[in-house]
């Protein structure tokens, strides 16, 4: 099995996996990572959102060798204590209601607003689209979103 | 009417302390028993042991509060609500508890279920006894320990003081509470003295959640475990005739591979590679009969609401004769399809069987059950299972059914390894347990400017509604009134999904009222009120809602959503209904951008007795009322030959962002016990949305998913050339 080095939160890690493993698995599987979450393995919840290089990517479609020599960012190293403006956020709205999909809509909200941080109305609902919440806590999400929005800028 | 009586319940039975080896006061209660009306109580407490109890209340030395929650959180907010509950009768501040949930007690397999927003409703009177109880106890030790009478003591925050001005906290009087005798007889609060309750309160795992700690089933592990991934007959209907596993035991990280029912199961060093493995399973399926397809399910349930074979699940006056003498007569039939729960935690559970125990860790909604049915079918002693639940990554009634429980039992059972077993997205949409298609006929009768007769017939798969819910408006308020219902036995697996039944009634039932409402000439409220005003002093308690209450929530929503007074170019659509206990009007606003209808907004008016946590309330009733929307919209699971036409979220779709409406909602504020809120918010959605969507276009829409017809979505042409 291929030995891959990876940069994860920071730290210098080396995996054995199998050429074909999605980066969520060696995250989940290998990593003891697993805040990032498997929702459709398909590139279409959300769940598996992970930071590449600063960059909102689902962690499950892509491979171990194409996140090598970037810097990769999961839930647990968006910050040390749950402090990110985002997760304050997410906290302050009490946003979650299963909880499941809320590692990926924060990983997708903190990357779009590191590159857009005063966003309207429309320009944060199609950032988020692309995340499903079967909780449906999409009121929440985009409220916390404009809270992170605004917290972030004062 | 039975929403608002009380439950009784005996004490004694349901209550027993003791002092902690070390230091504090660990109250046990038996939070089901307790709720069921005429518990004997056991014959010598002493006997007990703490397995008798599902729930418990910790408070240590230092005055510090531990409520053990005995209910599965799947996102209804219980494992919350439950100790703010406990907290507010016990005195202490609410920052100053802990909440743990509670393992299953497989000893004596109380009742631990999440399901039918019924856990509150159940546990109220019981949860406030508990906490009234253990202050009382605390009181008494500590007026003791001074020499006063303990009516002269008051409580604050978990604090003691007389009326000298000396003052102890509760975990100064711990070990002194332990031996006091329980008392009989306390004293509740008054709802207006409430201090936790009906404030807001965060989620207790917010931030966990937040941080990506392990919660979920799906993040649990064990050193050594082994990952499951299972492949099942791709049709229902089908069973395994043979099969050849040399691929899959030729991919490295693969250990085993191994047959139960008809299911194979690949056991691997980690997940993906048990997913890779599955897929290169080569298996041959047979049948003995036809396999079902859609099509096949629409002539059934044409077949059986033409049929002559019902159940008549209530029967008053006399439809043949309102028929026959009506001025006019509406029929309509409404349609829905099969749909799956689609939790966003897929199914998984860990097992570790051997010698001396079955361990048990996962999400479940019925851990007693299903502990019970693990139990038989592995021929244990059930004293040799355990459960623990984990955090539930979403229910919606999937998770009240243990098969992915028992498959994890049996495949660890046969292979004696720790196993987790996890399905794929796949797995989970295709071998899932669904919510049945169904057809409802309704048929009115209107004489002289009332409606005279009512007929509902439904035609379903597998089981019908059943229960109370023949006894939900309009029944009481039509003079002959009849349900009939039928089903049929398909191959397809069926189960209960949010809101059972009432999730695809009150929506066909709201459209055909606002289709009558439009044959009358009237307005749909109106006609909703009026017909209240003949349930109200009746003394048929079959009944099940209260007109009161219902008209109430109705007139509330009426004023805040603007009805009838919107701007042009607005429209909006009406639905008021009782389920789950609990009273809902919702009124839909439409939208037209670029030329479509767009569901922009629903108010939310809910009547559900005392809100114990006003913040999780409404994430429930916003996640309700667009989960209802969603899948009215989108939700639609087509069979061929047996095999489901849609397996993950790229031709299964869910509400997105973009689609979701903005829910407004509003509680009624009233001392009523409370109410679940994981359901009502969610059947009328739908139905306020597809009047509001006729109000757009001028188009009826009698089939779920609306966008199956996308041609009812559309404006007339003279609106989109206007
Ligand atoms: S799990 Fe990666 S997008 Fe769904
Ligand atoms: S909170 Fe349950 S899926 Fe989003």
């Amino acid at each position: 099995m291929p030995t891959y080095q990876l940069k994860v939160n920071g730290e210098s890690k080396s995996v054995d996996v199998s050429e074909d493993t999605p980066l969520l698995w060696v995250l989940r599987d290998h990593l003891d990572l697993v805040g990032t979450k498997y929702g459709c393995g398909i590139a279409q919840c959300g769940a598996c959102t992970v930071h590449l290089d600063g960059n909102a990517v689902r962690s499950c479609a892509m491979t171990a060798s194409q996140a090598e020599g970037k810097s990769i960012t999961t839930i647990e190293g968006l910050s040390e204590d749950g402090s990110h403006p985002v997760q304050e956020a997410w906290k302050e709205i009490d946003v979650p209601q299963c909880g499941y999909c809320q590692s990926g809509q924060i990983m997708t909200a903190s990357a779009f607003l590191e590159k857009n941080p005063t966003p309207s109305e429309n320009e944060i609902k199609s950032a988020m689209h692309g995340n499903i919440c079967r909780c449906a806590s999409y009121n929440r999400i985009y409220k916390a979103v404009e809270t992170a929005s605004k917290n972030m800028g004062s | 009417m039975s929403t608002t009586k009380p439950i009784e319940f005996s004490r004694r039975g349901f209550i027993k302390t003791s002092s902690l080896a070390s230091g504090g006061l660990l109250i046990g209660f038996n939070l089901f028993n307790a709720c069921k009306p005429n518990v004997a109580p056991p014959i010598d407490l002493s006997l007990l042991d703490y397995n008798d109890f599902n729930a418990f209340i910790k408070i240590a030395d230092n005055g510090a509060v531990t409520i053990f929650s005995p209910n599965p959180e799947v996102g209804q907010g219980i494992k919350t609500a439950i100790p703010m509950i406990i907290a507010e009768e016990l005195d202490v501040a609410w920052k100053n508890v802990f909440v743990e949930q509670a393992p299953l007690d497989t000893k004596n397999f109380t009742r631990q279920v999440a399901g039918g927003s019924q856990s509150l409703r159940f546990g109220w009177d019981a949860l406030r006894q508990t906490g009234a109880t253990a202050r009382q106890m605390l009181v008494n030790a500590a007026a003791t320990k001074w020499g006063v009478d303990p009516s002269e003591c008051t409580t604050n925050e978990g604090v003691i003081s007389n009326a000298n001005g000396e003052t102890l906290g509760y975990g100064d009087v711990v070990k002194e509470a332990a031996m006091v005798e329980i008392p009989e007889k306390v004293k509740l609060k008054k709802p207006k003295d409430y201090k936790i309750i009906g404030t807001d309160a965060h989620n207790v795992d917010i931030d966990k959640i937040v941080t990506g700690k392990p919660l979920y089933g799906m993040d649990f592990k064990r050193e050594g475990m082994l990952h499951a991934c299972v492949l099942r007959p791709p049709a229902f209907g089908q069973k395994l005739d043979s099969f050849d596993d040399t691929a899959a035991r030729a991919i490295s990280g693969v250990v085993d591979v191994v047959q139960f029912d008809d299911k194979i199961a690949v056991l691997a060093k980690d997940t993906w590679t048990a997913f890779k493995g599955k897929n290169a399973l080569k298996a041959k399926w047979k049948e003995d009969k036809k396999l079902e397809s859609s099509e096949d399910h629409n002539d059934i349930l044409d077949g059986l609401l033409d049929g002559k074979e019902f159940n008549t699940m209530r029967a008053d006056g006399d439809i043949k004769k309102a028929f026959a003498d009506a001025d006019k007569v509406l029929e309509r039939t409404y349609e829905s399809p099969f749909l799956p729960h689609n939790c966003m935690e897929p199914m998984n559970f860990f097992a570790d069987v051997s010698a001396d125990k079955v361990e048990l860790i996962g999400p479940i909604q019925t851990p007693e059950r299903t502990a019970k049915s693990i139990a038989d079918i592995l021929e244990r002693d059930e004293a040799d299972v355990s459960l623990e639940m984990t955090r539930i990554g979403g229910g919606f009634g999937r998770r009240l059914i243990g098969d992915y429980a028992i498959e994890a039992a049996q495949v660890s059972n046969i292979t004696k390894k720790p196993i987790k077993l996890v399905y794929t997205r796949e797995d989970d949409m295709e071998g899932g347990i669904y919510r049945m298609a169904i057809k409802y006929r309704f048929k009115a009768a209107v004489k002289n400017g009332e409606i005279t007769g009512y007929h509902l017939k439904e035609a379903s798969f597998n089981s019908n509604m059943y229960g109370l819910i023949p006894h939900f408006f309009p029944a009481g308020a039509v003079e002959n009134y009849q349900v009939d219902v039928a089903n049929y036995k398909s191959d397809i697996s069926t189960g209960p999904w949010r809101a059972p039944y009432t999730n695809f009634l009150a929506s066909a039932e709201q459209s055909f009222f606002s289709e009558l409402a439009e044959l009358m000439e009237v307005d749909q409220v109106q006609l909703h009120l009026d017909m209240l005003q003949k349930v109200k002093g009746t003394t048929d308690d079959r009944i099940q809602y209260s007109p009161e209450r219902l008209e109430n929530v109705i007139k509330v929503a009426v004023e805040k959503s603007g009805w009838g007074k919107k701007e042009e170019g607005v429209y909006q659509g009406f639905a008021g209904y009782y389920c789950h206990n609990s009273h809902v009007a919702e009124v839909a606003d439409v939208v037209i951008e670029n030329e479509t209808p767009v569901v922009k907004k629903i108010t939310c008016v809910v009547d559900c007795g005392i809100v114990v946590n006003p913040m999780g309330a409404l994430n429930q009733l916003e996640g309700g009322a667009i989960d209802g929307v969603g899948h009215a919209m989108y939700g639609d699971l087509a069979f061929k030959d047996g095999k489901p036409l849609s397996n993950n979220f790229d031709t299964f779709r869910l509400i997105r962002m973009k689609e979701a409406p903005l829910v407004e909602c509003h509680f009624i504020e009233n001392e009523y016990s409370p109410t679940g809120l994981g359901e009502p918010a969610l059947p009328p959605a739908a139905g306020a949305v597809a009047n509001a969507m006729k109000a757009a276009t001028g188009k009826r829409i009698y089939g779920q998913p609306f966008t199956k017809n996308p041609e009812l979505l559309t404006l007339p042409k003279k609106e989109i050339l206007g």
